[in-house]
């Protein structure tokens, strides 16, 4: 039996096994391999998606609970690599090997949907689920706070274009 | 072999019409650097620097990229001497090819300090080759002409690209003799370069080991033995009914369920039953009495002898003794092992994936197939951190054996599980110490026993203080085990650095001494009248030690609790004070002053992550980190049990640089070894208890 859901605004169509966690029906049966293995039972967040806008840990999530459901995965997150968050994290170096930070920016980016203008310990809390290796987390932590800046500015900049 | 045709008329196509110039960025001997002008097919060289007639300049990067940032930072140093502007270079990935690069490896922090000379040589190279093709075209005197991002600037106001130039600079011969840049002139080193992998990072290229996918493939995934143990049998009549899976086989006690996906594989590997012989394979409590045992036997190796140790320690005024231990601990690199290889019918050997060590990847799958080397291509991909743990093949090695059963192309992957449980870990070790001091505190006296499990030399005989004490004794004992060890950021030292560390604030406070001052002391006496040889420089040490006392206000913030340590290791020199807290009642450490003189820091963005990362490494470490044995089996082996440090547990950290202008030395890894000495220090601070095991929280 096959499940319809739609990925990064595509319409997909999966003849798989219903078990499947989402996170591998991504990366062996879509070839998106943003969204990262690092534990499969939910404890490093390096697989960090959102369903239907929410952000959800994908190598715990059978894709039977995901049909007809809206999935954002980072290759869809924004169309050019500019979302405020992907902007943040080049321009404060955040990344050292890398492997982590898929899972980091779709959870930044969700909180930042619920909180544009999230305070220090928002930040910490919410982000402190989310395992780096390498150590980078001030780094993640002050390139949140700067992504919710450069999203403030755009959205000044857009109202009042659109006024003018 | 590597250089097939194909391959050949792809580079030459690629850099036609271009200024190439073919460098070695590891020359074995010296510092002199070859340089010829070449293409792609000729020469032995390292790196590859292509300048095209559109000023497009791009540099190739030998090195595999583990995240210490080598992949910008050697480009840095060649765009700083040639002169361009860094918004015009493109680095690239090359892949393992000795035919024409040489060394390719990473590990030991030692990439910088080797090949400084190098890179600087081959871009000051190029820019001479530029600014004599201007002279030349202008008709005037080449030291009239000047440079500055990517052009040349003529004594009348000329001005000429090196794009425009590409031409006539690669008909002229190679100069040999150049001069370098004036530190004061750098417009690159020593500012924030960002990663060069960024973008891809942050759009979810897939750029990683475990993201290969290649035509044919099938995924595995193999279930190893208990440490020690033999397979005698195993069943897989199910796993071979279940959708998806292409076989099960058996090798070197390991089994291999092979299939289409890694959900079935996954799946089907949870149905098949092996059975191992009994025999009596590790458990903790058998370390435990190896540690009893090295630490009682006198057949230790000693690893040095200053003055008479013994005699010392009968006529001391005060004994102080101490014993330090630590357990095995896994690298949990965020990436889990996985490689990918092609055995295939005519003989030749495509291997890919993340390697620290790309080379001795096809060394040694040529002698376990028995194949020349030039048969194996390998691809390097970025790789989801290594810490040492992607310098051991093993993983490669599997791959390899694997598709040379099953006759396809294969990737293996581990999950969390066997990463963790899969061996090559940390070896465990114990330390005693023992002080002697003189009726005025001074250390007259110091033994150190290391004990360490498949750890070789325990110790490192030569790390300060030894030089500065009169009379030192320092031994070890290996004990060997089925437990599989390796190299884990800075070996031996990222745990031996706690131990000694902590003990010397031991050896200080029954001294009555400052642990700042103590050292400063010590460090004179090995300047003015060394003990035997040193291999430190008293001096940096000294610089580091008063720079971070001053930046952390030691002991002079109320109700803030100070713990200091510093050690010189990788030819890096770390100073830190770790403040500690009374939060309800319990210690917390809430920042971390660290001063690093590593020479030259090439690009102080990817110098800070590093000294930053170290550190939450270190701490995260000290504190959580343990594996246990049963009968051969580790546990935990993910990260519901294995506690690795998050982001609401770590300290701010400042971290400071001495800014001295000397060569570059190594970065990623020796701001690891003070770490744990430093929160242990200003957690007795604290609480007035000594903490002598890892993990400190249990
Ligand atoms: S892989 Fe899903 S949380 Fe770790
Ligand atoms: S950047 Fe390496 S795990 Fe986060």
């Amino acid at each position: 039996m096959s499940i319809q859901l739609t990925v990064n605004k595509k319409k997909m169509s999966l003849d798989i096994d219903p078990n499947t966690p989402l996170l591998w029906a991504l990366r062996d049966h879509m070839s998106l391999k943003g969204t990262k293995y690092g534990c499969g039972i939910a404890q490093c967040g390096a697989c960090t998606v959102w369903v239907n806008g929410e952000a959800t840990r994908s190598c715990v999530l059978p894709i039977s609970a995901v049909a007809n459901a809206d999935i954002t995965t980072i290759e869809g997150l924004s169309d050019h690599g500019d979302h405020p968050v992907q902007v943040a994290w080049d321009e404060l170096d955040v990344p050292q090997c890398g492997y982590c930070q898929a899972g980091q920016i779709m959870t930044a980016a969700s909180l930042l949907k619920k909180k544009p203008n999230p305070s220090k310990t928002e930040i910490v809390d919410g982000m402190s689920g989310n395992i780096c290796r390498c150590g980078t987390y001030h780094r993640i932590q002050e390139a949140v706070k700067l992504a919710s800046e450069i999203a403030s500015k755009k959205k000044t900049k857009s109202t009042v274009k659109k006024s003018a | 072999m590597k250089s097939t045709r194909r391959s050949f008329i792809q580079k030459t196509a690629l850099f036609s019409g271009a200024f190439c110039l073919g460098f070695d960025w590891f020359q074995a001997n010296g510092k002199e650097v070859s340089m010829v002008q070449t293409t792609m097919e000729s020469g032995r060289f390292n790196a590859f620097l292509a300048i095209d007639p559109s000023g497009k300049i791009i540099l190739y990067s030998p090195n595999p990229e583990i995240g210490q940032g080598i992949k910008t930072a050697f480009p840095v140093v060649v765009a700083e001497e040639l002169d361009v502007d860094w918004k015009d270079v493109e680095v690239r990935q090359a892949n393992l090819d000795t035919q024409n690069f040489e060394r390719q490896l990473t590990g030991g922090s030692g990439a910088l300090k080797h090949s400084w000379e190098r890179l600087r040589k081959a871009g000051a190279t190029a820019r001479k080759m530029f600014v004599q093709a201007a002279a030349q075209t202008w008709n005037v005197d080449a030291s009239t002409c000047k440079t500055s991002k990517g052009f040349v600037l003529g004594p009348k106001g000329q001005k000429a690209s090196y794009g425009s130039l590409v031409a006539i600079a690669s008909k002229l011969p190679v100069p040999t003799e150049v001069t370098y840049k004036n530190r004061k002139d750098y417009q690159i080193i020593g500012k924030r370069t960002k990663g060069v992998d960024n973008q891809s990072v942050v759009t979810g290229k897939p750029v990683f080991g475990l993201d290969i996918e290649k035509p044919g493939m099938v995924i595995a995934q193999i279930i190893r033995p208990p440490f020690g143990a033999t397979l005698k049998s195993f069943d897989a009549a199910d796993a071979l009914k279940m959708p998806g899976i292409v076989d099960v086989v058996s090798f070197k006690n390991k089994v291999a369920i092979v299939g289409k996906s890694t959900w079935e594989v996954m799946k089907a590997r949870g149905t098949v039953s092996c059975k191992y012989n009994s025999g009596d394979f590790d458990s903790d409590s058998t370390h435990q009495k190896w540690f009893d045992e090295g630490m009682k036997t006198d057949k230790a190796t000693v690893q040095r002898k200053d003055g008479d140790f013994a005699a010392a320690l009968a006529r001391s005024a005060k004994v102080v003794e101490a014993t330090y231990e630590c357990p095995f601990i896994s690298h949990s690199p965020m990436e889990p092992m996985n490689f990918f290889a092609d055995v295939r019918a005519d003989g030749t050997v495509l291997l890919a994936g993340p390697t620290q060590v790309p080379q001795s990847a096809q060394k040694a799958v040529a002698s376990l197939l028995k194949i020349d080397e030039k048969k194996v291509e390998v691809e390097l991909s970025k790789m989801g951190g290594g810490f040492g743990r992607r310098l051991n093949n093993d993983f490669a090695l599997d791959a390899a054996e694997l598709s040379s059963i099953i006759k396809k192309p294969v990737k293996v992957m581990w999950t969390r599980e066997d990463d963790m449980g899969g061996g090559i870990y940390r070896p465990a070790a114990r330390y005693h110490f023992k002080a002697g001091l003189d009726a005025s505190g001074n250390m007259i006296a110091f033994y150190l026993r290391g004990v360490g499990i498949n750890a070789g030399n325990a110790t490192r005989q030569d790390n300060f203080p030894v030089g500065a004490i009169e009379n030192v004794l320092v031994e070890s004992v290996n004990q060997v085990s089925a437990v599989t060890t390796g190299p884990w950021r800075a070996p031996i030292t990222n745990f031996l650095g706690y131990a000694e560390q902590a003990f010397l604030d031991e050896v200080a406070e029954a001294g009555g001494k400052d642990p700042v001052q103590m050292r400063l002391d010590w460090l004179a006496r090995a300047k003015s009248n060394p003990v035997g040889k040193i291999t430190y420089e008293p001096d940096r040490f000294i610089e580091v030690i008063k720079q971070a006392a001053e930046k952390s206000n030691w002991k002079k913030k109320p109700g803030i609790y100070q713990g200091f340590s510093v050690y010189f290791s990788h030819l890096s020199y770390v100073a830190q004070v770790a403040d500690a807290q009374m939060v309800d009642g319990k210690a917390k450490i809430t920042h971390v002053t660290a001063v690093t003189d590593c020479g030259e820091v090439v690009n102080l963005s990817g110098a800070e992550n590093q000294i930053k990362g170290a550190i939450i490494d270190g701490m995260g470490h000290a504190l959580f980190a343990k594996l246990r044995f049963n009968d051969g089996v580790a546990s935990p082996t993910n990260f519901n049990g294995y506690r690795l440090i998050k982001g609401n547990e770590i300290p701010t950290i400042n971290a400071y640089f001495v800014d001295n202008g000397i060569e570059p030395t190594g970065l990623g890894e020796p701001a690891l070894p003070p770490t744990g000495g430093s929160i242990a220090n200003a957690l007795y601070a604290a609480t007035k208890k000594r903490l002598y095991k890892q993990p400190f929280e249990v």
